[in-house]
């Protein structure tokens, strides 16, 4: 039973809030031996296990350190690049951690109005006349739920797959959202929400969920 | 309503200081401009941002569906009256088309303390509503007008508005609401 985070998308298509909730944190920190029983390969300045899974280190990982220092944009402090370094075999034993890869902000975005257009074909596939678009997206790991107001604001909840009521919490967040964003006189519309009423007020919320299981708030 | 327990009742607040608050408003106004039109204006101006903020606290409290004729939309208009003013004027004087109807209001608030003095008789005092009605239904895809034909202000028996349907804003209409 867990809410992972919460997006608000505007009328046109742009990320206006999100709050992540709880995040597990994945983190691996195992000692390796010449030469890496793991495949690794740089994608977007990340390097990334590709191939081979060992001590809950999995495909899709993130290294983020090397002995204790940090990686930045595929490179070691001193600029040289983590494949080279691992492929040295007087750089072992070596420390690496591994971390389940966190999602940026623009990348938040990005995703946000991506799920913008997927929203509208929804309802345009439909064999039905007049049809939502997209309410309940499920997956073996999590389920999204989505509101669209009659004004057009998307509210997305991103929730555990046994997660119930999320649809009402939905509806409660858009409640905070008229109060505590809109009734803000120094909140213009479309922009990003930075109101910390509305935050504390969301994370009360979220946490007589938890605590309860059910919303009555 | 929805809402209940840890917040403030919004009814339970005295209608006096809202009475008070929009008379100086609107005396401010006067002052800071020289046209009775320009006031009107301003006010309309006002009502129409507040308007655009409201529906959504409309919405998320009644969890209303999109009206499918004007008659509906007339009686949602009538129940946003009674949340936020706790007046419910009557719908009446239907045109043929039925895109017209006006409300009725026998008493208002917001009228509870004023009397017009002479140089103003140009002035709408509760224009600022009108600007509510169009900022609330422009962001649900209404394109509708509204004006004030009777004024108790002015000596008429009741307070009379009048509320024109245009058309709905189309391209405007969210994607799976169409």
């Amino acid at each position: 039973m867990v809410i992972y985070g919460i997006y608000i998308v505007s009328k046109s298509g742009g990320l206006i809030f999100n709050y992540d909730h709880t995040v597990p944190k994945i983190e691996n920190e195992v000692t390796f031996q010449y030469p890496v029983n793991l495949k690794l390969t740089v994608e977007n300045k990340r390097v990334v296990v590709s191939f081979g899974q060992r001590d809950g280190i999995v495909v899709g990982h993130v290294l983020t350190s090397i002995n204790g220092t940090e990686v930045k944009n595929s490179q070691l402090d001193d600029g040289t690049e983590v494949l080279d370094f691992l492929s040295k075999p007087e750089n072992f034993p070596v420390r690496l951690t591994f971390t389940r890869p966190k999602m940026t902000t623009n990348e938040k975005i990005f995703l946000a109005s991506m799920f913008y257009p997927l929203f509208a074909i929804a309802s345009q596939l439909s064999p039905e006349p007049k049809c939502s678009g997209i309410e309940v997206l499920e997956c073996d790991t999590f389920k999204l739920h989505c509101y669209q107001t009659l004004t057009g604001v998307k509210f997305m909840i991103v929730g555990d797959t046994n997660q119930s009521g999320l649809d009402l919490i939905l509806k409660k967040i858009y409640e905070l959202y008229a109060d505590y964003a809109l009734k803000n006189p120094f909140y213009s519309l479309e922009m990003p929400i930075r109101c910390e009423l509305f935050e504390t007020h969301l994370q009360n919320l979220l946490q007589q969920h938890e605590k309860t299981g059910v919303t009555n708030v | 309503m929805a809402r209940q327990g840890n917040r403030l009742d919004s009814k339970k607040v005295n209608s006096e200081l809202f009475t008070l608050t929009y008379g100086a408003l609107v005396s401010q106004l006067m002052k800071d401009y020289d046209n009775v039109e320009d006031v009107n204006k301003q006010l309309d101006r006002m009502g129409y941002n507040i308007g655009i903020r409201l529906i959504e606290d409309f919405l998320a409290r009644t969890q209303s569906t999109r009206c499918q004729d004007f008659k509906e939309t007339a009686e949602k208009i009538q129940l946003g009256f009674r949340i936020y003013l706790g007046i419910s004027p009557n719908i009446s004087n239907w045109s043929a088309s039925g895109d017209e109807f006006s409300l009725i209001f026998e008493t208002n608030p917001m009228l509870e303390f004023v009397e017009l003095p002479d140089n103003c008789t140009n002035l709408k005092y509760c224009n600022v509503l009108t600007g509510v009605l169009r900022g609330a239904c422009e962001m649900i895809q209404l394109d509708i007008t509204s004006k004030f034909i009777q004024d108790q202000l002015k000596g008429d028996n009741v307070t009379e508005l009048r509320v024109k349907f245009i058309k709905t804003i189309q391209d405007a209409i969210p994607a799976g609401e169409d």
